[in-house]
């Protein structure tokens, strides 16, 4: 497998990471050799195995639809970079 | 009385008895922090008031007779990727900021109900990515034996504090050998239980499938002490497992006669450093010695549980990282353009190389094209890997390893040739892919000084197997009781 600069350099932007262009190249370089390595799993046949993605069966954990309180507002937004009293302020997200 | 050299089960007895109080203890590590921690670099963050306020309350409490838990009046340290409610929570990060929860995770409301007292909150690999402790963003953690070794990683500051005296016990996490790593390299004892057997709410998310709070302490007897009050169902998490557990304490007997150990050939192949070989080798023969059986078995998937593991993890990470984004809390960049480009800055400027690699890593595997090849192969991968711990588990309570291929290495040596670094884990991931219980305790030292570890892997739910076979191992032994003079 073969890590182009143009696939770091999308997967960066898919991952909303800026990379200048020695970031790019010693990422081209470090994320190759990694990806490399992992190409060893093609040596093993997975033919018919099912994935798996937790070692317990666990589905669908419900729960009584308890009311609980919140939160305390100011306390969450006293981690806000910036807020105002009641909310955190971003830029303008629909022009 | 040397507090800082007794056990936590050791101060919490001395201070039932009244030979010291729970402000002596905590007063110790506190001067223990003092004197070494400008040398060695454990901690973030030090709760110095907080912790003697609460030392008088749980004082009151246990001369009143209300508290009567083993760890009443014990002081505690918590990596610093577990949430504690007011108090800084960095996960070793610039991006996390002055971010301070508004919660405790889990495992801290049970350790402070149960009377343990927290001192301070341990230093890291950046979110947990790393095996040596040098990504943080708060500098390096060394290792107390030498100062010129990494500690570990990722919980390097839980297993540098436990062995210079610098915590009486600490929490850590474990997702690919975060806590049974570092212990290694420090000379201390480390626990990573069964998949959801510890709540993980208020762990701060590496790979949520991998990811497992333990206990880092001076012996087995302190990390069975310290799983009785953190195990259990919480409906925080709903990967917590609903199921009956033993009391790990009292379970330990020290009998393992007739245990039945299997040691896999692989594991001793080369890249093993000799003298842990021999180091490791001596300590199945202490355990065959105390009747456990003991015979080679084979690991035939050894050489895919890595790019396995890196696969899950990293695809996990770059899912679960994408909530820092510069909004909530935590750092923002003060240089951007427009939203987009505020998450854009905020994550470029405030995650580390380690930290942004992974993350690209897991868009990557989790990326149109390349999700078959990658993500969806190595969760086939893991199923195979599964499947053959449970075939070896049918005929042995235990598997035996070295938990590292080397000793503590140079610091700076590692992060210059990260795939060798990844390959060091070959023998600690396997657990988290399969949701083992596992082990580490000393087991001697190599000719430079610098600790050995001997790992013990189990069935899942076999955590009372696990840690009997390490309380045997620890009774038969003294490495464990080494400690280093912080130079």
């Amino acid at each position: 497998m073969q890590v182009t600069k143009e696939l770091v350099g999308y997967v960066a932007e898919l991952s909303r990471i800026k990379l200048d262009e020695a970031q790019t190249e010693k990422m081209q370089s470090e994320l190759g050799a990694v990806i490399d390595y992992m190409d060893v799993l093609n040596r093993l046949d997975t033919d018919g195995v099912e994935p798996l993605s937790h070692v317990f069966n666990i589905t669908n954990v419900m729960r009584e639809d308890d009311v609980k309180p919140s939160y305390d507002r100011e306390l969450l937004l006293s981690n806000a970079p910036e807020r105002t009293d009641e909310t955190v302020i971003v830029p303008k997200t629909v022009e | 009385m040397e507090i800082t050299t007794m056990t936590a089960l050791e101060i919490a007895r001395a201070i039932k008895n009244k030979e010291i109080t729970c402000a002596d203890a905590v007063n110790a590590v506190l001067n223990a922090i003092d004197a070494t921690d400008g040398k060695i670099n454990a901690y973030i963050t030090v709760c110095r008031e907080q912790a003697l306020q609460k030392a008088e309350e749980i004082q009151n409490k246990i001369d009143s007779g209300e508290l009567t838990s083993p760890l009443a009046g014990v002081p505690i340290s918590i990596k610093d990727n577990i949430c504690t409610k007011g108090v800084k929570t960095s996960c070793a990060s610039k991006i996390l900021g002055d971010f301070s929860p508004v919660y405790n995770a889990t495992v801290v409301e049970k350790l402070e109900a149960a009377g343990a007292i927290v001192i301070g909150k341990l230093n890291m690999d950046e979110f947990a990515m790393g095996s040596t402790s040098e990504t943080s963003f708060y500098g390096a953690t060394l290792n107390p034996w030498d100062t010129s070794k990494v500690p570990g990683g990722s919980s390097g500051g839980s297993a540098a504090a436990v062995a210079s005296g610098e915590a009486v016990c600490a929490l850590g996490s474990d997702t690919g050998g975060s806590i049974r790593q570092p212990a290694s390299y420090c000379g201390v004892t480390g626990f990573k239980p069964t998949y959801g057997t510890v709540s993980r709410f208020g762990l701060i998310a590496y790979a949520s499938s991998l990811d497992q709070i333990g206990p880092v302490a001076k012996d087995v007897a302190d990390c069975a002490a310290i799983m009785d009050v953190i195990r259990g169902k919480d409906v925080a998490d709903g990967t917590s497992l609903d199921v009956e557990y033993p009391e790990y304490l009292t379970s330990l007997t020290g009998d393992i006669k007739g245990m039945k150990i299997g040691v896999p050939t692989e594991c001793f192949n080369e890249g093993l450093d000799p003298q842990v070989s021999a180091k490791v080798k001596e300590a199945a023969e202490v355990l065959r010695s105390l009747g456990a059986v003991v015979e080679e078995i084979s690991l035939p998937f050894l050489d895919y549980v890595i790019p396995a593991y890196y696969i899950i993890a990293a695809a996990e990470a770059s899912s679960n990282l994408s909530r820092f984004d510069g909004v909530k809390y935590g750092f923002r960049s003060s240089n951007y353009d427009g939203l987009t480009d505020l998450y854009n800055a905020t994550r470029s400027e405030g995650f580390g190389d380690e930290v942004k690699k992974r993350i690209l890593l897991g868009t990557f595997v989790l990326s149109s094209g390349y999700y078959d090849a990658y993500y969806r192969k190595a969760l086939k991968v893991k199923s195979i890997i599964k499947d053959h711990f449970d075939r070896i588990f049918a005929d042995y309570d235990l598997i035996l390893s070295p938990v590292t291929p080397t000793t503590a290495p140079e610091i700076g040596k590692s992060l210059s040739d990260p795939l060798k670094m990844y390959l060091s884990d070959v023998y600690t991931v396997s657990a988290n892919i399969a949701g083992l219980p596992g082990l580490s305790v000393p087991c001697g030292f190599d000719n430079n000084g610098m600790p050995v570890g001997l790992q013990l892997l189990g069935q899942r739910l076999s955590e009372t197997t696990v840690l009997n076979a390490g309380y045997a191992y620890q009774q038969a032994t003294e490495f464990h009781k080494a400690r280093p003079e912080v130079k």
